[in-house]
């Protein structure tokens, strides 16, 4: 019983000034020192993310010149740039078509009953580590061709961009509202027909926006290819998949583990090759998903 | 049939078009039944894969588990030379680090979450939104030589001496190393990549609480925060939890960025400042170049396990997410 | 229009001009003591306590409320009266629910909203450079139109504003008192930590109104309390208005003209009105109800009244 604590609601006259009142005060207070904390925390997030970048570019800059682009070992990284670019297309080629498909699925013809567990099987797949995609494609491929290969990383990466596509693609097949689709079905126009030309062109945008999303993902997976595609012959270009490719990931990775402050360098330059690719995958798909919106409004 | 030639023509042309429209009839099943068989069939590819993952992965565990069973789990020592493996320090540094990435991860995104969904303008929310979701962005390799080159060197030069000087009684806090490559700097490592996640899944839940809810908690003379800890918070509560596991399944599955940060050691040690490692990252480490069937069937081993967790965090996520999520319930 | 204390000449004979407390045909709260006031003053009451006859709660003067460059009421002068319920009535949209929700400041976070012209709340102005919007809805209380219980349990429902407000004594008290004020308290007693969200929708709305009686507040803003519920669960509402009316002066919106004639002393008839291009919520007339309904000045109000428009 705590002495001096009078009960508020005795000492209340509502003809008083508004202004705080009782334990208005120290509750004020209380608000606004978690308020604080709330800002605080969104600051530190971003200065993180800005102190992450800085370093990457301030580092990587310097590094940075057409040879370093173009030309292969040892003054430049283009080797790894191609070798990623193949890989990932591949990846893509793979991905993208599989994504639709279980989008469609999901969207036209998954019964009550099947629909959640593919939903499921999508999200396990999504928060599948990549190390364990790595160690999968390695069993499957590498094991029985006793020799990595990009196309074994593209295998090992298609797997990873599957679920965005097709998470992606799902949220904008949804966004055909059904009665348009009843609509075709009236019509006595097919399935397969109102599918192909009515909507998907319908969800285009949405579709490329999910691939090009996970391909940003895919470019900066260092995990499959580390085992599937990293003991390449040699820094020059190279532009057979059933070898292993040099790609732009396991590059970094093998550069940060040297104690080569050279090699650090590089490390930084191409780091900010991947971080600028990635952001303009980002910005982009932004940009078209923007202007999607425009054209349906 | 009509002998007036107009009807006639007309029952003609009625005749034509029906044998156009059966053929068309035909083709048009077939494609139904075909699309409906590719997409059923890439959602049946989905599901093998799925499976084959799990199979091929514990299959190759196999050799390890006939020879060590379960006490792989409580053993700690790991001599691929020696040909001894045992997955404890491994086990142990996995869930330390996940822990210590959701013990400091959680609230701070949860703060975040709650800045962009309830306090910030719009403006702000529009600007600072997308740059959270960017730190998701960042490839982990890229974070992991960052933690390397540049945290690493700054934990061991100034955050671990001043730690271990006024907390070293905790044996958490011990000696701190000169590399700065530590469990520490993976568990930070990690808290960066697992905020981005919990945050943005926060947010949308935050924001999704019906505002009639918060009008009626602020007509009773509540300060905002009251509004927020009374109403908004309790609502969303299970959102949370599956958005904290869903965090954990990331932490506890990344190996690239705690392979360049964590040490590459194979024990564990009570203070964070020693190096280690976890379970992704030995295997990222160790599996290019392992040296023998039971080395590798070991590594499988580890998958194995990191398969059962990893996919029981993402499993728990979707089950808390979809019984509990969405909506409060009017 | 301005409606000032004369034209409520209830009374034949008044001390100054000003009317006492009126005597009324029907039993209502306890007639206050009356007291002469001054005539209110339009100053700008920022820091100064306008001295004001304490019978009156608001004072509105000329209120305009504008969202963004949009008018939405304009030149709204009342003033409502203490312990009484006031009742405003009028067509959709022409803006009584707005000016019933900028009485404790619940228009605030709604973008562009502006204010022009004055509301004090017993002489303080409420929109003051140095008012605390959280002790204002601590003093003025609202229910809304849709039940909006908490999903918690029903008595943490009643019990969570009395405790931030640090009421921590006699709280089963306090709740089974706001319980019983809002005719709830014998449906629910066995199953306080039930969630209220098991209850039906006039139940609800009750629990809302315990919750809002809890603290003790000194005015009750209703915003179509009833509108979401069955006639039944109506009636019910409106008896617990008439057992509450002289405890808490209650400021209720209702689309139901009927209701309106039911439990209201004072009931303020808004519409639109054609200022310049644009037609804009004001007020246009505010009367006893049994002037409003059986003899309405504005020709206005008795096409509203009688049925034939809104």
């Amino acid at each position: 019983m705590r002495l001096g604590r009078r009960d508020p609601s005795q000492e209340f006259d509502p003809t008083q000034p508004l202004v705080a009142t009782g334990n208005l005060r120290r509750r004020h207070f209380v608000s606004r020192a978690f308020q604080c904390l709330a800002v605080a925390a969104a600051v530190g997030a971003v200065a993180v993310l800005v102190i992450v970048v800085t370093a990457v570019v301030s580092h990587g800059a310097s590094a940075i010149n057409w040879d370093f682009i173009t030309k292969g070992a040892p003054e430049g990284v283009g080797p790894d740039l191609v070798g990623t670019a193949i890989i990932v297309g591949i990846a893509t080629l793979i991905a993208m078509p599989v994504g639709v498909l279980i989008a469609l699925f999901l969207t036209e013809y998954a019964g009550r009953r099947s629909t959640r567990p593919v939903q499921l099987l999508l999200d396990v797949m999504n928060g599948m580590p990549s190390i364990i995609i790595a160690v999968f494609a390695y069993i499957l491929i590498v094991e029985a061709t006793k020799k990595e290969s990009g196309l074994a990383g593209a295998f090992a990466l298609s797997i990873i961009m599957v679920p965005l596509i097709a998470r992606g693609t799902q949220e904008v097949l949804n966004l055909v509202p059904r009665p348009q689709r009843e609509a075709a079905d009236a019509l006595g126009v097919a399935r397969w027909r109102s599918v192909l030309t009515i909507i998907l062109p319908a969800a285009r945008a949405g579709i490329v926006t999910s691939t090009l999303l996970s391909v940003a993902r895919a470019a900066g997976e260092t995990a499959p290819l580390l085992l599937l595609s990293s003991l390449f012959k040699d820094e020059t270009f190279q532009f057979n998949p059933l070898e292993p490719l040099p790609n732009v990931p396991v590059r970094i990775f093998q550069l940060s583990e040297e104690a080569n402050p050279e090699g650090f360098t590089k490390a930084w330059g191409l780091s900010l090759i991947l971080i600028v690719i990635i952001l303009a995958l980002g910005l982009g798909s932004r940009a078209l998903l923007n202007r999607s919106k425009r054209k349906m409004s | 049939m009509s002998a007036t030639p107009p009807a006639g023509s007309a029952s003609l042309k009625l005749a034509r078009s029906n044998r156009q429209s059966d053929s068309r009839k035909r083709a048009d099943r077939v494609g139904d039944l075909s699309l409906r068989l590719i997409c059923t069939a890439a959602a049946v590819l989905a599901a093998i894969v799925l499976i084959l993952i799990a199979k091929e992965v514990i299959e190759g565990a196999q050799p390890a588990f006939a020879k060590y069973g379960l006490s792989f789990i409580t053993h700690e020592e790991w001599a691929p030379p020696l040909e001894v493996f045992g997955g404890k320090g491994l086990i142990l540094g996995t869930l330390i680090t996940s822990a210590m990435a959701l013990a400091i991860g959680a609230p701070v995104a949860i703060s975040i979450a709650i800045f962009l969904a309830l306090l910030a303008p719009d403006g702000v929310r529009n600007v600072v939104s997308p740059l959270v979701e960017m730190l998701a962005a960042v490839p982990s390799v890229i974070l992991g030589f960052w933690g390397l080159l540049i945290l690493g060197p700054f934990l061991a030069g100034t955050v671990e001496p001043f730690l271990h000087e006024w907390l070293g009684f905790i044996p958490l806090f011990g000696t701190p190393q000169t590399t700065g490559a530590s469990i520490f700097n993976a568990g930070l490592i990690l808290t960066i990549m697992v905020i981005p996640i919990i945050a943005s899944v926060s947010r949308d839940l935050f924001m999704a609480v019906p505002s009639d809810l918060q009008d009626g908690a602020a007509a009773l003379g509540s300060t905002r925060w009251e509004v927020i800890r009374g109403v908004v918070l309790p609502t969303t509560l299970s959102g949370m939890l599956a958005a904290c596991l869903l965090g954990l399944g990331r932490a506890l599955g990344e190996a690239i960025a705690v392979s360049q940060v964590v040490g590459g050691g194979t024990e564990s040690h009570i203070s964070l400042f020693r190096n280690g490692g976890t379970m992704a990252s030995l295997i990222a480490l160790q599996f290019p170049s392992a040296i023998s069937a039971l080395h590798y069937a070991s590594l499988y081993y580890l998958a194995a396990l990191l398969l059962v967790i990893g996919v029981a965090a993402n499993l728990a996520a979707s089950y808390v997410g979809h019984r509990f999520g969405g909506a409060p319930a009017r | 229009m301005s409606i000032d204390d004369q034209t409520f000449d209830t009374q034949p004979q008044s001390t100054n001009g000003r009317a006492a407390a009126p005597s009324r045909v029907r039993i209502r709260a306890t007639p206050l003591p009356g007291v002469i006031g001054e005539p209110a003053a339009t100053a700008s009451a920022a820091e100064s306590h306008v001295h004001i006859a304490p019978e009156t709660v608001f004072d509105a003067e000329n209120v305009g409320i504008f969202y963004g460059a949009k008018q939405a009421l304009i030149d709204v002068t009342m003033r409502i009266r203490r312990g009484q319920v006031t009742a405003l009535i009028g067509p959709s949209g022409c803006g009584k629910t707005t000016f019933l929700r900028s009485l404790n400041r619940m228009n605030d976070p709604v973008p562009g909203f502006r204010i022009e012209g004055e509301i004090l709340y017993h002489g303080h102005d409420i929109y003051g450079s140095n008012v605390d919007t959280v002790e204002v809805r601590r003093r003025i209380g609202m229910v809304f139109q849709k039940p909006n219980p908490f999903p918690k349990s029903i008595f943490d429902n009643i019990a969570w504003a009395p405790r931030n407000l640090g009421m921590r004594q006699g709280l089963h008290e306090r709740v089974e008192k706001a319980l019983r004020g809002a005719a709830l308290w014998d449906e629910v007693k066995d199953r306080l930590k039930d969630s209220a969200l098991g209850l039906s929708g006039g139940q609800q709305q009750r629990l809302c109104i315990a919750r809002a009686i809890a603290i003790e507040p000194d005015v009750l803003l209703l915003d179509e309390p009833a509108s979401a519920l069955d006639p039944i669960a109506t009636g019910a509402i409106e008896d617990l208005i008439h057992s509450l009316k002289g405890r808490f002066t209650i400021v209720i919106v209702t689309h139901n003209m009927q209701q309106a004639a039911r439990v209201a002393d004072r009931t303020a008839f808004f519409s639109l009105e054609t200022r310049g291009e644009k037609p804009i919520g004001t007020l246009i007339e505010f009367d006893e109800t049994e002037k409003i309904f059986g003899s309405p000045r504005d020709p206005r109000t008795r096409d509203y009244v009688t049925g034939r428009f809104g």
